[in-house]
């Protein structure tokens, strides 16, 4: 047999290797869809429950109401009002996302009726106590990753993407995160969180999804595990509200000084 | 007083039939003086209650509003520091390109932590506590336009609010006790002079800037000694007619804050300039756990030097903030301002520390050690104290 046909022969196994997309492209072109999915809600508000539990079952509670409004080329916009614990009652928290520039947040005290801008390095910091980091709830833009598609699989019955993903931006806790996500409607059931070290830190499950406007999907509930300490963080949502018509007015330093 | 709990007493039953929400605290303080007093007729230990409910009903999808926010206080010795004030009650209007505030407000300017120099509006309710934070209510107008370059507040300010100071019961006073009857004004509209301010303000990339006027009633004081009618010497308070511009600047980048006030004041003797400028570096997440570290100092300055009715004309304030981030939002900011001529130094602790959903529980502490006689903080070098405050909130 000819040399050259032998190479050939040899190659062959490997040509639908080459041609198809790599698991990173896999990985890339997943969250596009997700993000592309999900474009086009414009604002949105939510009142938003947090039931924390230390280790021994003991509970507190925060209750929070947010606004977001959603920004074409950049992150979104948010406003979050804080109504428990009644000592921080009326304290509001302005924040102007972006994909991989720090994100731009101010802090609304109302006994000193002081605006503060405040850094945003502490994106691995606990939101208020719980168990989700400010980067769990910051929103999700498909700059802020890399990604990598594990394998497909099914989830409680639904087939799912598993995908990995390594956070692109500054000051992150986490090495890298596990998301399963559901083929059908493209949104997380289930993040795994793991630490610098590469230790698992946290696992966080997404529940009873619902579509608003028609094909925007929200859950009701959020859980969170912390693996290393035993706490955990419940947190539900309800009476989102979407196309209420708030504009960039109702995210600015005057519209957080007058908030309630 | 009277009438006035009266009127509180109506509108606690007339409110809930018109909606909106209350919500507030009720606070128990005990302050602790290690020390006896410097000065005759003060007194020691010291118990203290406060109450301060706030009313909130917004209407028009929520582009108007209004609140209604009184304060009182009992105290156990000081007759000066037992009062009643009003803090808001005020209506507001918001539009897209403007919102108009009417009644009693607050307003806060500024960016630094050791002082708040820029800071104007508001009267200083000195008789709660001598970090000037807590103010009087002020009546007003104010107009804010929101445009594109930033916001402009128009003030119009129709009646002043004289400074509140401690009785001769008090501590942290100075030895002779200020006498508000004896009060004298440069204008003779007294405090029915109408003060007016503009303030510009805009957030642009890393920046946060404000630059303000105000022109009218000086809330700082200056004290003349004078004899009243039965020959005994008093300190009167006297509120000169005043110009002062000032600019707030604060850089916000990474873990850095760097932050600087200045302000330039006409009217009250010669013209003098002031300024506290610094930085508030944080290091987020400390030995792999949740907590923040912050580190601040802080140069603060006076250009009338020994003659400034401040004790802070070239001093060094140097502090850290530790925030625990726990389910309790456990907090401890601490630091020295130290005067770099008499080498004077004062030490604040604040710290707190949340019980319950409803139970806060809160520290102070201000020690004062080696300031020279002629220094203005020499007054308090017996008043060092411990306060402990229990508050429940609703």
């Amino acid at each position: 047999m000819n040399k050259w046909l032998l190479t050939l022969l040899l190659l062959i196994p490997l040509l639908p290797e080459a041609l198809a997309e790599t698991a990173q492209e896999k990985g890339l072109a997943i969250a596009v869809e997700m993000d592309q999915r999900d474009t086009g809600w414009g604002d949105m508000t939510a009142d938003m429950q947090m039931i924390l539990r230390n280790k021994r079952g003991d509970e507190s509670l925060r209750e929070i109401r947010v606004k977001s409004l959603e920004m074409a080329n950049d992150g979104d916009k948010s406003l979050t009002i804080f109504d428990r614990p009644r000592d921080i009652k009326g304290t509001a928290f302005l924040s102007f996302t972006h994909a991989l520039k720090p994100d731009d947040q101010w802090l609304y005290l109302p006994a000193l009726k002081r605006v503060k801008r405040i850094s945003s390095s502490n994106k691995s910091g606990p939101f208020m106590g719980s168990e989700f980091a400010y980067e769990d709830l910051s929103s999700q833009e498909v700059e802020k990753y890399t990604y990598k598609w594990l394998k497909n699989d099914t989830l409680d019955g639904r087939d799912v993407f598993v995908v990995e993903r390594y956070p692109a931006y500054k000051h992150s806790g986490y090495k890298r995160m596990i998301v399963w996500i559901d083929m059908k409607i493209y949104k997380p059931l289930k993040l795994e969180f793991y630490d610098r070290k590469n230790a698992l830190l946290k696992t966080l499950t997404f529940h009873d999804y619902k579509p608003y406007l028609e094909k925007y999907y929200r859950p009701d509930r959020m859980e969170m595990k912390n693996h290393q300490t035993g706490k955990s963080t419940t947190l539900t949502w309800a009476d989102y509200q979407f196309g209420t018509g708030l504009s960039d007015r109702d995210f600015d330093r005057n519209a957080l000084k007058r908030t309630r | 007083m009277q009438r006035l709990t009266r009127l509180l007493l109506l509108w606690l039953v007339v409110t809930p039939a018109m909606g909106g929400e209350w919500s507030g605290y009720v606070s128990g303080e005990v302050r602790l003086f290690p020390n006896s007093p410097a000065y005759p007729d003060q007194r020691g230990d010291n118990l203290s209650f406060s109450f301060e409910p706030q009313y909130y009903n917004e209407w028009d999808n929520g582009k108007q509003s209004f609140t209604f926010t009184p304060f009182l206080r009992f105290d156990q010795r000081d007759d000066e520091r037992t009062h009643f004030d009003i803090r808001e009650l005020t209506w507001l209007k918001a539009a897209t390109d403007w919102e108009l505030r009417v009644g009693v407000r607050k307003v806060f300017w500024g960016v630094t932590e050791s002082r708040h120099l820029v800071d104007i509006i508001n009267q200083t309710d000195l008789v709660e506590n001598i970090d000037r934070e807590e103010k009087l209510g002020q009546p007003m107008i104010n107009l804010a336009l929101i445009r594109d370059f930033g916001t402009i507040d128009l003030f119009l300010l129709p009646y002043f609010r004289e400074r509140t100071f401690p009785g001769k019961n008090g501590r942290l006073r100075i030895p002779i006790p200020v006498d508000k009857d004896l009060v004298q004004y440069e204008s003779g509209a007294r405090e029915r002079h109408v003060d007016s301010a503009i303030r510009w303000s805009n957030s642009i990339d890393i920046w946060d800037i404000g630059l303000s006027w105000f022109h009218g009633t000086s809330r700082d004081p200056l004290l003349i000694p004078v004899l009243d009618k039965r020959g005994t010497l008093k300190l009167a308070p006297r509120y000169d007619i005043i110009d002062q511009v000032g600019l707030d600047v604060q850089a916000t980048q990474g873990s850095w804050l760097w932050k600087l006030e200045m302000i330039r004041r006409g009217g009250q003797g010669k013209s003098f300039t002031a300024f506290t400028g610094g930085f508030e570096y944080t290091f987020y997440g400390i030995q792999d756990s949740s907590a923040d570290l912050g580190v601040l100092l802080e140069y603060l300055y006076d250009s009338r030097d020994d003659a400034a009715p401040t004790p802070f004309e070239d001093d060094v304030f140097a502090g850290m903030r530790l925030a625990l981030n726990d389910a309790q939002s456990t907090e401890v900011l601490a630091g020295f301002i130290i005067d770099r001529n008499d080498g004077g130094a004062t030490f604040n602790l604040e710290a707190s520390r949340r019980l319950s959903d409803n139970w806060k529980l809160e520290v102070e502490a201000r020690f004062f050690n080696g300031y020279e006689r002629t220094d203005p903080a020499y007054t308090f070098r017996k008043d060092d104290y411990v306060e402990v405050k229990l508050s429940y909130h609703f």
